[in-house]
Order: C-alpha cells, then structure tokens, then sequence
C-alpha cells in the first residue's frame, strides 16, 4: 500500500462525531456550550414559555376585530375594533370624509416615487423631474381647489399623511442644509464658519419642543399685521432647522476622516472648491457617516409626533383622540401597537435602506 | 544625448523658463523652512532633489502649484506669478501635474474615473475624448486592463503608475514628483522608476524629489542638494556625484550610497 492509498482510506473512514453536525452539534455549539450558557439558555426557553403563548393568545386568538365598544368589554383578549372601528379617522383625522381617497392617493404615489427612488439605477436627471411632478400632483390631491376637486384647508391636515409630510420634506430638506453647514463650519472664511458655529450651537441647545413653540407662538407676533404662515409651514422649518444642526455634526466628522492628500490630489489637479467639495470629498465622507446619519434621520421621524404641542393633529394625536371617546376609552394598547407598527415600519425600512446603500456603494472599492 | 540636451538648455533664452523662483522664503509657524531659494528650471529640463528630511525640499515643490503658500520674494511659473489670485492658481495647477507619495488616488472612482476628472472639469473636455486619452495614458504606463478596477484593488506599484497616468492625462507642461517610490515595496520601485524614465526621454519638464540616484544619474540634467531650507549645492549628475563640493553633500552621499 503507498502513502497516498494510506491517506485516501483515512480521510474516507473518519467522520465527525454526531455531536458536532447536524441540529445537536448546531445546540451543543450555541445553546449548551458551558454551565453558565446552558443555565441562561434553560431560563431564556422558560421566560418564552411564560410570555409568547399568551401574547399570541391576546393578539389572535381571544381577540375580536369587528365589534362596538360594548361588545369588546366582554372579550378575553385583544380588542382590534378599536383599530378597525377608526381606522380612517386615525389615518386621515379631519380630512373631509368623502375625499379621503386623495390623501390616500397622494400617500400611494409618495409610496410608489420613494420606491422607485431607492434603486441606484434611476439616480438621473429625470428623476428630479419625476418628483417635481409628483409633488405637485400630491400637493394638488392634498390641497384641492383645480380640476374640479373640492379645495381643503390645510389646517384639516392630519393624521399619517400630516407626520409622512412632516418627516419626509423634513428630513429631504434637513440633509442638504446640514451638509451645507458642516462646510461652512469647516470653511477658512471666518464670517462662514462663526455664523455655522453659532447656528449648530444654539439650535443644538435647545429642545425641538421650545422650537416648535417658537414657530407657533411666538415667531408670529413678530411677523407685520395682516400676514400668516401656514401653522404647518412653521413646524415643518423649525423641524429642518433643527435636524439639520445635527445631520451637520455628523457630515463634519466625515470630512475630519478624509486624508489631506485627497484635498491636495483634487486641488493640484486644478479642481475649483466646489468640484473639490462635490466630485472627491463629499461623496467619500457622506458614504462613512451613513449609519449615524440614519440614526438621526430615525429619531427626527419619531420626533415629529413632537408637534401635537402646538396642536396638529399628527398621527399619534388622531389616535389619542380616538381613545378619548368614551366608547372606546381603555383600549389603548391596541391602538398604540398599531401606531407603533407604522413608525416601524418607516424607521426599519430607513435602517434597511442604509445597509442596502452602505453595501452597494462600498461594493467595488474593499480591500 | 543628454550632454547636448543640457547644451541646448543653457543657451536658451530668458523666456524659456518653465519655473522661476527668485530669493523665496516660506515659514511654518516660526520654523523659516525655505531661506532664500533661487531656482530656475528652463523647459524641458530634468532636475532631481534630494537631502536629508526636514530640508525642505517637498516644501520646494509644493510651492510651485501652491499646496504651500510662500511668504516673500516671487514665484513665476510658465510666465504666470502666483499670487493670492485664485483664478491664476488654478490656471497654474491645470498646467502643473503632481506625483505624491502616497498617490492620493480617488478611492470611489474607478481608475478610469481618476483619469478623466480632471480632463472633464478643468479643461472641458467631451466625455469621448477624455475616455479615449485616459486608455492611451492607462497603455502607456501598462496598466490599461485594470481601467475599470478601483484603486484599493491594485498593488501599490500600480497605483503610483495609475496615478503618474492621471496626471499626464491633464497635458502639464510640467511633472512635479514628491518621492513617488518612499511609499513602495522593494519590488515595486522599478516599474515606476521605469515609467519616469519614459517620461524623461519624451522630453517633459520634471522636478523630482527622491533619493533613487541612479534614477537622478541616468535622467536629471541637474542634481540639487538641499539642506536647512537652502539649495546647497547644484550640478550636473557626473560632477554631484564624483565631485561634489560642499561637506555637507559629501556626508548625506557618504550616508545614502554606503
């Protein structure tokens, strides 16, 4: 027998032992390795068992779904009526009942432009034509008044599409301002910079709730007799001025991370400041601080339901207000849960977005 | 070749130099790092610069496409005195290609992207055309099949050529090279030392920053040594290296040629 034959029959006779494949291997390995792991593991298994089933049992299968008020008293378990009941005036709030299809239409499109936006592919110059138009048949749904359709105040905006109005312009607008901001506090004119310095410092010490209270009471008494600015308006600047002091904090560390030499390679090639800024800098810094930039896109979303203290009727204010009538009084988890699963589904696809970005644009460049 | 070459040179006119810096001064801070620099460099000549680190000699350089400002006397490139006119600056920088240390490639953009910014945003250039220069300076260092690969993916040898290339791609009249080979493996030196070389015998205007002396042997019309921010001593390559005159040479010769 050679050497090579000895090896062959070796490899071929010796298997893992069956603790080491297989779902027992994959338990050894996870759950079981060690005293203290197996304990925790044990005791992890007991609390699921304690809290899953009965919150399955809640939500599903002791729960009623299409009943009065009444009726719902008498369930064991989850009480969706309250959802299902009041759905409409949770999403759409005071919008005139027989056009709520506008709003609704308009939330749709803004749903279909945002997808179509995302893909990479369609970063071109028509795509800034497409969202020019479909702002303005949003605003048109919204607003009304053309193309015989009945005009609505904007002052009986409210409900998702008054926090997707809110947080969508407000984040769009915010990024650039931020971005404009962080250079300006890097920038060598002095005027430039202390005017940056102050903006960022001061907006950020300050609450986004004394902000919004200054765009809603006081800031008018300053404006000339006879003149008002939509209450809206007023909210949504104050919500950009306020995120974009942020999202500059952020834009600037990325381009503290930028080596000198790629400054030097743009400029010695006779680029000018600003094809320096957009062609090389930019793009690279942008691309490293995309994580905590979503975060602060993150909380701005959630931030928005700030502006209930000023009185719009937000998302999560429709909804307070639905449990505030006595028949439905007391369901408020409910009603919360389904709130809480619309902001997570706007704040997980944001965070799932940035991976998806991260990836694609670091694609070519590893090594 | 070369001795006729440098002939030629000294006879020229006085509107033939390329760079001209006349008792130029620069201070960092307090540290007076170039003291009295007069330097001029006729087209098409070669001159290579060395000296110990800290002398000033990458300052030297920088000054001419004003990555370094200078603070007193003047600097007048291919006619043009740099001044705080940015407008001049940037005329100068277009016409000034620069080789650093650390190539200083665009790491999000492809290599065919490195080379066609420029072309595109500073001279204008159609799209077309600068594709097509890029591919023809990308052939000429020998990299051409990497054109749609990112700088992090090549080896540092060929990011230097990638990046000699980028700037060749700008049409300077002059090459500035800030020790393009200090950063490279042992390896690697060559094939960038041997696109210089190309570059020199295609007749282009260089100012070369390295302590490679048979690279200074074989291509500068003119040796530099600096030391404390002064040009020390100039000459011809033979007479720098047989004969050199100043102590101070003697000794960083002694120290780099073993």
């Amino acid at each position: 027998m050679t050497i090579a034959e000895t090896v062959e029959t070796q490899t071929q006779d010796i298997k893992p032992p069956v603790t080491h494949v297989g779902i027992l291997g994959w338990m050894r390995g996870n759950l079981f390795n060690g005293a203290l792991n197996s304990i925790l593991t044990i005791v992890t298994m007991y609390l699921l068992w304690k809290v899953v089933p009965p919150l399955i049992r809640w939500a599903f299968i002791d729960s009623v779904w299409h009943t009065t008020g009444k009726a719902c008293r008498h369930a064991a378990g989850a009480c969706w009526s309250v959802v299902w009941d009041n759905v409409r005036f949770i999403l759409f709030g005071f919008y005139p009942f027989d056009s709520q299809w506008r709003p609704l239409a308009a939330m749709l499109l803004l749903f279909g432009l945002l997808f179509y936006s995302q893909n990479r592919k369609h970063w071109k110059k028509h795509l800034i034509y497409v969202w020019i138009l479909g702002l303005f048949v949003m605003g048109l749904l919204m607003k009304g008044g053309l193309f015989g359709l009945s005009s609505v105040e904007s002052t009986k905006w409210s409900g998702l599409p008054l926090t997707l109005l809110l947080s969508i312009f407000g984040l769009t607008a915010a990024y650039p301002l931020g971005v404009i901001l962080a250079l300006g506090r890097r920038s060598k004119l002095p005027t430039m910079r202390w005017l940056s310095i102050v903006y960022i410092e001061m907006i950020r010490g300050v609450p986004l709730i004394s902000l919004l209270f200054m765009s809603a009471i006081i800031f008018p008494l300053f404006l000339p007799e006879g003149i008002t600015i939509n209450k809206i308006l007023r909210a949504q600047i104050a919500i950009i001025l306020f995120t974009a002091a942020y999202i500059a904090e952020v834009v600037r560390g990325g381009l503290q991370a930028m080596s000198r030499g790629q400054y030097e390679a743009a400029e010695s090639m006779g680029l000018n400041y600003f094809q320096t800024m957009r062609l090389i800098i930019l793009p690279q810094a942008l691309k490293i601080v995309i994580p905590p930039t979503v975060s602060i896109l993150i909380s701005a979303f959630k931030d928005t339901s700030l502006v209930v203290i000023i009185a719009l009727w937000d998302l999560l204010k429709t909804t307070q207000s639905v449990l505030a009538n006595p028949e439905w009084m007391g369901f408020s988890p409910e009603a919360y849960i389904f709130v809480a699963l619309l902001y997570f589904a706007g704040c997980f696809s944001m965070s799932g977005y940035s991976r998806k970005l991260e990836r694609e644009l670091s694609a070519g460049e590893q090594q | 070749m070369k001795a006729q070459e440098t002939r030629e040179l000294q006879n020229g006119q006085s509107d033939n130099a390329m760079v001209e810096m006349i008792d130029m001064h620069k201070w960092f801070g307090d540290f007076h790092v170039l003291q009295g620099i007069n330097l001029r460099v006729e087209k098409g000549e070669r001159i290579v610069i060395c000296g110990p680190s800290g002398s000033g000699k990458s300052t030297l350089i920088r000054c001419i496409n004003r990555l370094e400002e200078h603070q007193k006397g003047r600097i007048i490139v291919d006619g043009t005195e740099l001044t705080h006119n940015i407008k001049n600056i940037e005329k100068i920088r277009a016409e000034v290609g620069m080789v650093f240390q650390h190539f200083n490639l665009f790491p999000h953009l492809t290599i065919v992207d490195n080379l066609t910014l420029g072309p595109l945003w500073v001279r204008k250039v159609p799209k077309a055309e600068a594709e097509e220069t890029a591919m023809f300076y990308l052939e000429k260092v020998h990299i051409a099949e990497q054109a749609h690969k990112y700088p992090g993916q090549l080896s540092g040898g060929q990011q230097q050529r990638v990046a000699i290339a980028r700037s060749l791609c700008m049409k300077p009249k002059l090459m500035l090279f800030d020790e393009p080979t200090s950063a490279l493996d042992p390896e690697m030196i060559k094939e960038v030392l041997d696109v210089m070389i190309e570059l020199a015998q295609e007749g282009m205007t260089m100012l070369v920053v390295t302590h490679e002396m048979g690279f200074a042997k074989s291509v500068a019309h003119r040796v530099l040594f600096m030391d404390f921010g002064r040009i020390v001593e100039a000459n011809t390559p033979v007479e720098f290296f047989d004969n050199p005159q100043h102590e101070r040479t003697k000794l960083f010769l002694s120290q780099i040629l073993h």
